[in-house]
């Protein structure tokens, strides 16, 4: 009985509040825009009985996706979402990884501080971390007055409003979320391997190469899916360090809906960017799943 | 250490300098007397006077504490319960559709969840304001407190269980009395870490919030767009502050309670009376 | 089949001695806990085959068997942790199958000992009690009297963490205990102890077995373990029980080359069965013959009860002491009963070891000029072409003519240079020897490629043993010494 109700209660609320609206996502991105509120047709009405539902159906189609793949905004939002979350979470890993090395070969009383330290930042607001940024990027920022002080450049150079803003904005941002993976995997490590490695004739680097990076495999991917799958669809950095040119698909859809009112146009993209994203989350889960079963 | 000591000395320093120079930077001008926040003109801390002065931002805080309170405390009791029926449940029907709704918002891009439930505001003609945010932020927060209960309670001896139930105590006795105490650290954690999130949301408040239930975070979004603010950076101090303090006495705490744990299992093998 | 071995055999009637415990042997007892016919399956996988057992009350019962062998399943039958598929479990002859474990008056003692790591030692005691009464005073009692009786009242405001792994031992047997249980189960419960500890600690459970009078099933995987605490021993296998018997009947009579390969060391012999005559060779009055292989170790206890039976000419029939009578109802009795009692002249060794001693020397030198007697009956095996059939005077006759394993024990097992006087002697090869310091065991191959172990305890310095690796010796066994089993 208790346990059906433990069972039933956060069932029913997932079912209403994530089921639910996420298949009114599907169904309007299957409808038209119209003048109305709310502002889409068909509506389903359910008084019409059997018929009306046929209707209904039958008044649903493709007609939003085949807009989108006509609008080259669209198309080129994806492209450049997916371009910017792939250059940045591999900047992510080539910065996260000697960090979560290190932290790993440090002495281990030390390594609870400085785990500690990596975490801090998570706790800490997003929108502020991301904000910190705009102070120093900017043209009359601290970077370039910095750099003009040391006479590396003689004009402030245009960071603020660039891609490049965006990357290093979400290299702060998630590289929490790479250096914990790489951590984990690697401080579990047997350090004998590595002396196995060297006493059959490997040199430091080479053992590195055959033994630690194969070994810290699991951790490098599922580092790089956290950092991958919540790029693909950020919002805030784009909106406060990306310039006009900087597109991204979670930009896209937050002024598609919110300041065009297109909701059809808006549920098609967002029904489309969860397609890309169901790619790279089966393939972390199948990840996490050789991880686990390594444990074993 | 090995002989690439200072290759890792390096990297530590470069890296913990990166994610704490833009912060530090940040709470540093925020006590600049300018209004120009690039140029430093001397101490002050006129800003955060001009913050407590701000009703809009004293609104927007009590209304983002209040969502965050209610959201967390709901999360947390849905959380523990649909982490309880995965780990304990067994096998029941729909266990595979509840689990992946369980854990789908943690990849769920913000706008999608944000924007998916605007839509069921709307269809169900319920006025958007503070409920919804609160529900919205519950919703999305849950997924993140069964994760941090489900790994507790799946590591959890279930014997401990079985016990309680050998000894006699009722299914719902051995719940409260033997596995909530026990993982009553987790349930705190996803609590806290519910409410960080709550605090710190701005994608899904932004779609399902309404007139007169703007959020701290909303508020930001719309000052900064703009550009650096005096103001948002004493703000953000005050942010920084807050989590330093809770961030490290809890990690001190747990080290205190690691150390003297394992001091008193030494005591006990040597069965020192 | 299972029971057949814990029952008394029907034509041997039980012969209830005062003071000794066994109810099993008493047809009018009352078991506490009745198996019938219980099954249970997991999907495909049948975890209990169709299983009938009775537990009786006060017994220190023990499951014996490798891990995946239904031993804990039927544990957490008895909990009420696992529902039974089909047939039905009783307890005082209730049937418990619906009754869910917090209403059970079951109680059981979990291998991980399942202490509430945020309770004190007082605390966790107080559990169970605090389910049923709201009686503080009681409660106090109870627990002072717990904490006593296992020791810890040192310990009593200490959490789990704070004491040893021995002291939280006792901490969840005293919590298992306080509600006074018809029933404990024990589930592996010194598998997390060390060596030492566990064997000071099996003693304890005993003794507070004793002294609280409660029946105790304990399940474990350590045959050493369950063959010092346990009044009887059942071994499992694949869901099956394989034998149920006292100790001593499980190690020297076996009932299956399973349980004698599973319990102790043993040698096995194969070959084809016939039958002996049944008259013994008629031996000479008095010749006081020595065998060697009831020198060499307790297990070659059989000879003796037999010996002192029958009045021996020379007046110095040693008499019956308590645990002759005990040997003799518990060990022979299964063994030899099928054996109608010939009157036998083999005389006692002059300070014959009545009571199990820890393995005797058998001296070489005192190796019987002539050779002992050889009574009629039982089997003889004709395990090698051209070589002498191997005598087991305790065979059942009714396997003659087919294929079967003689066991035997490597302590029975004697080891020369020159042919011994037993009643079987086969030349072979020391292959082996491990030395485990106060004895060594030889491993010996014989004709065929047969290996058979023979024991024999250090009594001499190194230096002066005689016999070493590839060595031509000779192996000797008495015609009791093994076990015939049907292979």
């Amino acid at each position: 009985m208790r346990k059906a109700l433990v069972i039933a209660v956060p069932y029913l609320w997932l079912l209403a509040l994530f089921l639910v609206p996420f298949l009114m996502v599907l169904k309007i991105s299957l409808s038209d825009v119209a003048l109305s509120i709310p502002p889409y047709t068909p509506q389903l009405d359910l008084t019409g009985g059997l018929a009306a539902i046929g209707e209904f159906f039958s008044q649903l189609d493709l007609e939003n996706f085949v807009f989108l793949t006509s609008d080259d905004l669209y198309i080129k939002a994806y492209a450049s979402s997916l371009t910017i979350a792939v250059i940045s979470t591999f900047l992510t890993l080539l910065i996260g990884y000697p960090i979560a090395y290190a932290m790993a070969r440090a002495a281990p009383e030390w390594r609870p501080t400085l785990l500690m330290l990596i975490i801090l930042p998570f706790w800490t607001s997003f929108l502020i971390r991301v904000y910190a940024w705009m102070g120093i990027l900017s043209n009359t920022g601290l970077l370039n007055q910095f750099l003009l002080w040391l006479g590396v450049i003689s004009e402030p150079l245009e960071i603020l409003n660039t891609n490049i803003a965006v990357y290093i904005g979400v290299v702060y941002t998630y590289l929490p979320f790479m250096i914990l993976p790489i951590y984990a995997t690697l401080e579990r490590m047997d350090g004998s391997l590595l002396e196995a490695a060297e006493d059959l004739g490997c040199s430091r680097l080479s053992a590195f190469w055959l033994v630690t990076l194969p070994l810290s495999k699991t951790g490098i991917v599922a580092g790089c899916f956290l950092v991958f799958i919540p790029t693909l669809g950020e919002f805030v950095i784009p909106s406060l360090l990306g310039g006009s040119q900087t597109l991204m698909i979670g930009k896209v859809l937050f002024e598609e809906f919110l300041n065009n009112r297109d909701w059809p146009v808006a549920s098609a993209v967002a029904v489309i960017l969860l397609l890309i994203l169901i790619i790279p989350i089966i393939l972390f889960q199948r990840n996490e799943q050789r991880a686990r079963e390594l444990d074993q | 250490m090995n002989r690439f000591s200072w290759f890792n000395v390096t990297s530590l320093t470069l890296g913990f300098a990166f994610l704490y120079l833009p912060m530090l930077i940040l709470v540093i001008y925020s006590f600049n007397e300018s209004k120009l926040v690039t140029v430093w003109a001397g101490f002050s801390t006129r800003w955060y006077g001009e913050l407590f002065r701000n009703e809009e931002f004293l609104d927007a805080a009590w209304i983002t504490l209040q969502v965050a309170f209610y959201s967390s405390t709901i999360a947390t009791v849905l959380g523990t319960m649909a982490a309880y029926a995965l780990v304990r449940g067994g096998r029941f029907r729909g266990r595979t559709l509840f689990s992946g709704m369980v854990y789908a918002p943690l990849v769920m891009p913000e706008v999608i969840t944000g924007l998916s439930l605007l839509l069921l505001f709307i269809g169900l003609g319920m006025a958007t304001g503070m409920l919804t945010v609160t529900l919205a932020h519950t919703t999305f927060s849950m997924a993140y407190v069964s994760v941090v209960v489900s790994s507790r309670l799946s590591t959890f001896d279930r014997s401990l269980e079985e016990a309680a139930l050998d000894l006699g105590a009722s299914p719902f006795e051995a719940f409260r009395l033997v596995t909530l105490p026990i993982i009553a650290p987790a349930v705190i954690s996803g609590w806290l870490l519910a409410f960080t999130l709550s605090l710190d949301d701005l994608v899904i408040a932004s779609f399902t919030t309404g007139p007169g239930a703007t959020t701290l975070p909303i508020k930001v979004f719309s000052a900064v767009r703009l550009g650096v603010s005096p103001e948002i950076n004493a703000l953000s101090t005050i942010l920084i502050a807050i989590v330093t303090v809770g961030v490290v006495t809890a990690s001190l705490a747990t080290k205190r309670q690691a150390i003297r744990q394992a001091r008193e299992e030494k005591m006990g093998e040597r069965g020192v009376a | 089949m299972a029971e057949t071995a814990a029952k008394p055999k029907p034509k041997a009637k039980p012969m209830p001695h005062e003071g000794v415990f066994e109810p099993w042997n008493d047809p009018n007892a009352k078991p506490l806990i009745e198996f019938r016919n219980v099954t249970k399956r997991y999907g495909d996988f049948t975890a209990i085959d169709d299983l009938t057992l009775n537990i009786y009350e006060k017994e220190f019962f023990a499951l014996l068997g490798p891990s995946g062998c239904g031993k804990t399943t039927m544990m957490r039958m008895l909990a009420g942790f696992e529902s039974i598929t089909q047939g039905r479990i009783l307890l005082a002859g209730r049937d418990i199958g619906d009754v869910p474990p917090n209403k059970r008056s079951v109680n059981m003692m979990f291998q991980s000992y399942a202490l509430f790591p945020h309770l004190s030692v007082w605390e966790n005691i107080a559990f169970g009690l605090r389910r049923e009464t709201k009686d503080a005073a009681r409660i106090t009692e109870r627990v002072e009297e717990m904490l006593r009786l296992t020791r810890l009242e040192k310990f009593a405001r200490r959490k789990p963490h704070q004491i040893s792994g021995g002291q939280r031992q006792r901490v969840a047997l005293a919590r298992s205990l306080a509600k006074a249980p018809k029933l404990l189960l024990l589930d592996e419960p010194l598998g997390a102890l060390d060596k030492k500890l566990r064997e000071e600690t099996q003693f304890e459970l005993m003794d507070i077995q004793e002294k609280t009078g409660t029946t105790f099933v304990i399940v474990t995987h350590d045959q050493e373990e369950a063959m010092t605490v346990a009044s009887r021993v059942a071994v499992m296998d694949e869901g099956r029980l394989v034998q149920v018997a006292t100790p001593p009947v499980i190690y020297e009579a076996p009932n299956s080359i399973y349980v004698a390969d599973f319990i102790g060391d043993v040698s096995l012999i194969q070959g084809k069965a016939s039958a002996r005559p049944e008259t013994p060779v008629p031996a000479p009055p008095v010749s006081p013959t020595e065998d060697p292989a009831a020198k060499a170790a307790p297990a070659a206890m059989p000879e003796v009860p037999v010996a002192s039976a029958a009045p021996l000419p020379d007046g110095r029939a040693p008499a019956p002491n308590v645990m002759g009578e005990w040997l003799h109802d518990k060990v022979l009795f299964p063994i030899l009963g099928r054996r109608p009692p010939t009157p036998k002249a083999l005389s006692a060794p002059d300070k014959a070891p009545a009571v199990p001693e820890p393995a005797p020397a058998p001296p070489e030198s005192g190796t019987p000029e002539s050779p002992p007697e050889l009574p009629g009956g039982g089997l003889a095996i004709h395990w090698a072409d051209g070589l002498d059939p191997l005598v087991a005077v305790n065979g059942d006759p009714a396997l003659a003519g087919r294929t079967v394993t003689l066991a035997i024990r490597p302590e029975k097992v004697t080891i020369s240079r020159d042919k011994p006087a037993t009643d079987n002697a086969i030349e072979g090869t020391v292959i082996d020897i491990a030395y485990l310091g106060n004895i060594s065991t030889y491993h010996v191959e014989i004709a065929g490629g047969v290996m058979v172990k023979a024991q024999m305890t250090n009594t001499r310095r190194i230096a002066k043993r005689d016999i070493t690796w590839d060595d031509a010796v000779w192996i000797g066994f008495s015609a009791t010494a093994g076990v015939v089993l049907d292979a």
